[in-house]
């Protein structure tokens, strides 16, 4: 993109550093990560892939919202996904049961939340480029406000995820016994997803709506595979999101191609790996 | 749009002024065929529980659609021979068990992300303004369509509902009573693969009328509420279509006369549908 990187490592982070917009998207990329992975671990140990991507598609419009009212995208980003996260507890049934019913009603809702946001970008005249970015993510235009509401997002959920991470994984693991021993389950469940939803409000922003479900679901997945124990598999979840987007923020910004396809690429490839491997195991050393 | 006259009280008249433009023609004829492929093909997709599958095949498109701008190969060609394709390679997966979701959202999360990689390139290739490219596949140009895409369109929406009322009678049997059909003869693998080729192709064709990313508000919407108010078969059947085919002319008709995004007023209408008919339906029950 602007100057070609060598193999001294330390000249080429001085060269990623060297830019304001670039220092932005490291900070919030490295809030990203961290977020993504310590909630996307519970995700996917409570089998909720699919109300992250609901939500993560409701913040589309909650982006454009932002800008068509002249305020941060972030916080029409985290009043969208707040209230849709408010919804789907609200409808007290598992959306991820799969009814036929329900997927009918969540692809239309979607459908719907999707042409909303395309109205509101229509509405502000906004550029292609501002669509693209909500998309699929963007490294160019992260500005300091963003940081500090990202910031200040990212501490809260942490903060609340380190307090209800043990009666989470008790409930998450065996609800009936964690109801039996006086774990408030329901509170814990609507907590969790408000959780989701301020996570992916600050996501979006790095990796964007449609890619987000990468980021989201793919590192605890694949920390799943490679270990039952929850605070091994806590820990092995935000550190392969780490990896996956720091190395695809620095090869976007060397290459100039789009960030969220290195992210989703490197979080494809790390899955499907592991995948292999488990497999192979199971295959060749017979328990 | 461009409203070149003024809307007036007189329906006959709007429409004469409506119709006056080639482009509306073309938006008119299109988006019916594609309505009712939609409507019928989405009526099985809701009774066969397969919208995360179409939902699937949408990002799929917008990926191929991009695909064959870059090696050269017509956009349509891109979508039509992606979507197929993939129908097809997820036919012969099947279905094994549950726990699959994350392994398809990571899959298509990806090939949304190889999506965005092609449109980056077919943009820095082309040089020129071309990254409205994108947001068409994404979210549909159906005033855009020329002579012979809407040929295309007309022609494949066509074909696929013939195709579609031929296998219904056996496709509806495998559907409700998969265990008895395979009892009674009915080659149920076949039938299964020609529906998923079916599917790909609405979904192609959906794609331009109201882009990849809103595909369900036309396929899946319009058959929610034909089967909230039904649960006689070829009854819900018809009115999935007739609602897709409405939910699009009015669609049309409204961002004609205002300056609003075609795609927005089909799923709007269509979602607004949904939401009386499930409002109904509670109200009725208490």
């Amino acid at each position: 993109m602007i100057d070609q990187p060598g193999w001294d490592l330390l000249a080429d982070l001085r060269l990623l550093l060297e830019f304001h917009f670039m220092q932005n998207a490291l900070v919030v990329g490295t809030l990203v990560a961290l977020l993504a992975g310590a909630v996307g671990y519970f995700v996917v140990l409570r089998g909720q892939s699919f109300a992250a991507h609901m939500l993560s598609q409701v913040g589309f419009p909650g982006a454009a919202a932002g800008v068509l009212l002249h305020v941060s995208p972030v916080i029409g980003l985290v009043v969208f996904c707040v209230v849709a996260a408010l919804g789907i507890s609200a409808t007290g049934r598992n959306l991820d049961a799969g009814r036929r019913s329900e997927s009918a009603a969540v692809g239309s809702i979607l459908a719907f939340a999707l042409g909303l946001g395309l109205l509101f970008f229509r509405l502000y005249r906004g550029s292609v480029q501002g669509v693209y970015g909500f998309l699929f993510g963007t490294i160019l235009g992260i500005t300091d406000r963003d940081v500090t509401v990202s910031l200040f997002a990212t501490v809260v959920t942490l903060a609340v995820l380190a307090v209800i991470a043990r009666p989470l994984i008790f409930a998450s693991v065996d609800a009936d016994v964690a109801e039996a021993r006086g774990v408030p389950v329901r509170a814990v469940s609507i907590t969790f997803l408000l959780l989701v939803a301020l996570s992916v409000a600050v996501t979006v922003q790095v990796i964007g709506t449609l890619l987000i479900f990468a980021l989201l679901v793919a590192p605890g997945a694949a920390a799943l595979q490679l270990t039952a124990r929850p605070w091994l598999g806590l820990t092995l979840t935000i550190a392969l999101s780490l990896v996956f987007t720091w190395s695809g923020l620095a090869v976007a910004y060397f290459s100039g191609y789009p960030v969220g396809f290195f992210i989703t690429s490197l979080a494809f490839a790390s899955y499907g790996l592991i995948r292999m491997a488990s497999f192979a195991r199971a295959r060749l050393i017979p328990a | 749009m461009i409203a070149a006259a003024a809307f007036s009280l007189n329906p006959a008249a709007d429409a004469q002024a409506m119709l006056a433009f080639d482009f509306m023609r073309n938006a008119f004829i299109a988006g019916s065929c594609i309505a009712l492929a939609s409507g019928l093909v989405g009526y099985f997709v809701v009774l066969r529980n397969q919208v995360f599958t179409t939902d699937a095949l949408g990002h799929v498109a917008f990926t191929g659609g991009l695909g064959g701008l870059l090696i050269g190969v017509d956009l349509l060609a891109g979508l039509f021979a992606s979507c197929v394709a993939v129908a097809l390679l997820m036919g012969s997966l099947g279905g094994r068990g549950r726990g699959r979701d994350v392994a398809i959202g990571t899959v298509f999360a990806w090939v949304l992300g190889v999506g965005v990689l092609f449109l980056s390139l077919y943009t820095s290739a082309a040089g020129t303004n071309n990254s409205v490219v994108g947001i068409s596949v994404l979210f549909g140009s159906i005033f855009g369509l020329q002579a012979t895409q809407t040929l295309v369109a007309a022609v494949a929406g066509l074909a696929a509902s013939g195709a579609l009322l031929v296998v219904a009678r056996p496709l509806l049997f495998v559907s409700l009573d998969p265990d008895v059909a395979v009892s009674r003869g009915v080659p149920v693998r076949l039938v299964a693969a020609v529906f998923m080729i079916l599917v790909a192709i609405t979904v192609a064709e959906a794609v331009q009328a109201v882009g990849a990313l809103l595909v369900l508000g036309l396929m899946v919407t319009p058959a929610a509420i034909a089967q909230s108010l039904t649960s006689r078969p070829y009854l819900a059947l018809a009115m999935s279509a007739a609602i897709a085919t409405s939910a699009v002319w009015v669609g049309l008709t409204l961002a004609f006369w205002f300056p609003y995004p075609a795609s927005f007023f089909i799923t709007s209408i269509a979602f607004l549908g949904y939401l009386a008919t499930r409002v109904a339906a509670f109200g009725s029950r208490s």
